[in-house]
């Protein structure tokens, strides 16, 4: 079948982007596996390493969790309510994926440091600097944007109606959120964590400046391993973090494709 | 039954305004408006989706007006029917059973009886998006007439469905709500729809509740110009009236119509199109009005042809095809246009 003309040009532009992305994975896997294969499995066995994984992967949970409590309400009423202030809060959410990390560290660090805002405060009995709610918070700060901002279109995207006729049948203004809007958006909600999981992750400015290199997240790792040891021994770890978001991103995606099929 | 007193209710740049509507148990009420009209509005008001600005809605000599929606026992109906699309047929009919929390054995059996009355039961396992119109607003219909509500509100559920669905299932209504004697009120834009189903219409038009009637009187008095324009009475002129002999003599300007109405000084004349015969030659008939003109338009409709005749003023008609054809009509053609003074309504 003849390929239209416009349709190779997408084609070839596609080709182009798709390999940006792919070619430095790939090659991170080809030189890791390739020629330093011994490396990775050291690596893959050192506890220090295994911690640091599972402390990132830990964080980027419970901060999608408190995301998830928070930001899913507000999403609901972002999506369904006109209030005044209301783009001045979307600006708000969006904002952490407009600047800088390192700012965002700064800022983290005003509010939830030993000397910040909340951080000075509730410091006898809640510490950010150095433990791991300091390692949420940055995460929660960075990540939240993709949950809430995927969540609001989730429920824009269920007519409202539907909740209305759920009403008219007896439910309740609850009974027909839990039933009818969470359910219908919920791919889209599934979708935002995920993509809120995996920044959450991968942060390392805002989580070092707020909470130092230790407890040691998996990008503190791969970046003291790096200056320190070089090349080699960061990629090692970063080959390991690499695999487990892919695994993850790939087995979440799968999921979430059921559940659009479903829907 | 139902009871509505001074409503109004202002939404963004349009107002409903005072409307005043009784309801009578068993009552099959349509609603007749164009598109903007408050028709939606005012069965959202009804059902306790959006709070009046003014006025009392009752329900069985009950206040409902500050319940919430899930206490008024009112099903309601869009018109893209809003099935539950995560959930199927039977899941969705049984949704507001299982929200009562009755018990299973009764819930089963109003769920059969329901999917039985409207041949839904083969359906059951089905998810909406892969049933037709007919059968998605079936599935609507069901699901509120489940919880047996004291009011079940339509709104316009057969214009999505093509002619012939639409036909079929505006019998299906009609005998669905003889079976379950349930009071409905049902909006549409289709005159023929409303006076087919109604036991009797209102007519909204621009927020306001402006005539409501028996389908006959809406559709042979109406009130307003803009009500007969609405069922589709084409011949509407300003003219001046005066009486004699019983009866009133209109001049409409080139033209003089007699009329059976005690109204004199200036008035509007309305000729239903379908009321006017149409000869070649002089009529002989009963009818008080002859005009001579000649044809200037002509629409074949399949069975009908719609026509314009210059009698001075321009007069639609319309007249079966085997009557156009008979007559070897065209344009040009000499006409004599015959209308009984009974057939003309002077508002």
């Amino acid at each position: 079948m003849k390929i239209e003309r416009i349709t190779a040009l997408f084609i070839a532009l596609g080709i182009l982007i798709v390999a940006v992305l792919a070619l430095p994975i790939a090659n991170i896997f080809l030189k890791q596996f390739a020629f330093d294969l011994t490396g990775f499995l050291s690596a893959i066995t050192d506890q220090a390493v295994l911690k640091a994984v599972g402390l990132s992967c830990f964080s980027a949970f419970l901060a999608v969790l408190v995301t998830f409590v928070f930001g899913v309400p507000l999403a609901y009423l972002l999506a369904r309510k006109n209030f005044r202030g209301k783009a001045l809060i979307e600006g708000i959410i969006d904002l952490p994926m407009a600047i800088p990390h390192v700012v965002a560290g700064i800022m983290l660090l005003t509010v939830f440091g030993l000397s910040g805002l909340i951080g000075g405060p509730v410091s006898p009995f809640l510490r950010f600097e150095g433990a791991l709610p300091g390692i949420v918070v940055a995460m929660i700060f960075v990540s939240a944007p993709f949950l809430i901002n995927s969540a609001r279109e989730g429920f824009q995207s269920v007519d409202p109606r539907l909740e209305k006729v759920a009403r008219s049948l007896g439910a309740t203004e609850w009974e027909a959120f839990r039933k009818v809007a969470f359910p219908l958006a919920f791919p889209q909600i599934f979708s935002g964590a995920i993509m809120s999981w995996a920044r959450a992750i991968s942060e390392f400015a805002a989580v070092i400046m707020l909470v130092g290199f230790y407890p040691m997240v998996a990008p503190g790792m791969i970046w003291s391993r790096f200056y320190s040891l070089g090349l080699y021994e960061g990629m090692r770890v970063a080959v390991i973090l690499l695999l487990i978001t892919l695994s993850v991103f790939v087995g979440l995606k799968y999921l979430q494709g059921r559940l659009y099929a479903e829907h | 039954m139902l009871s509505i007193r001074d409503l109004s209710k202002k939404w963004a740049d349009f107002s409903l305004t005072n409307i005043n509507l009784d309801v009578k148990e068993r009552e099959y009420f349509t609603v007749l408006g164009p598109t903007g009209a408050g028709k939606t509005l005012m069965l959202e008001l009804i059902a306790g989706f959006h709070r009046p600005d003014l006025g009392e809605i009752w329900i069985n000599d009950k206040n409902i007006t500050d319940l919430p929606p899930e206490q008024r026992k009112v099903g309601f109906v869009y018109q893209d029917y809003s099935l539950f699309p995560h959930l199927n047929v039977g899941e969705n009919v049984e949704f507001g059973l299982r929200l009562k929390k009755i018990p299973k054995s009764e819930t089963n059996k109003k769920i059969r009886h329901t999917m039985n009355l409207l041949g839904l039961t083969h359906l059951s396992k089905r998810l909406p998006k892969t049933l037709s119109g007919g059968e998605q607003q079936k599935v609507a219909l069901a699901r509120a007439i489940v919880l047996d509500p004291d009011v079940l509100l339509l709104d316009e559920p057969l214009s999505a469905l093509d002619a012939q669905t639409q036909e079929r299932l505006r019998k299906e209504l009609k005998d669905l709500h003889e079976r379950s004697g349930v009071t409905t009120i049902h909006v549409t834009h289709d005159h023929v729809e409303a006076i087919l189903l109604g036991d009797r219409i209102g007519v909204l038009s621009d927020g306001k509740l402006i005539q409501v009637g028996a389908p006959d009187e809406i559709f042979r008095k109406p009130k307003w110009e803009f009500v007969a324009k609405f069922v589709g009475v084409e011949n509407i002129f300003s003219g001046k009236s005066e009486l004699k002999e019983g009866l009133a003599r209109i001049d409409i300007g080139n033209a003089l119509i007699e009329a059976v109405t005690q109204k004199e000084g200036k008035v509007k004349v309305c000729i239903r199109p379908e009321d006017i015969l149409l000869s070649k030659r002089p009529i002989k008939s009963s009818g008080r009005n002859m005009l001579q003109g000649k044809i200037t338009e002509i629409s074949d409709r399949g069975t009908t042809v719609r026509l314009k005749v210059d009698v001075g003023r321009e007069l639609v008609v319309i007249i079966t095809k085997r009557s156009f054809l008979d007559m070897k009509l065209g344009i040009g053609s000499g006409v004599y246009a015959a209308f009984k003074a009974s057939s003309v309504h002077v508002i």
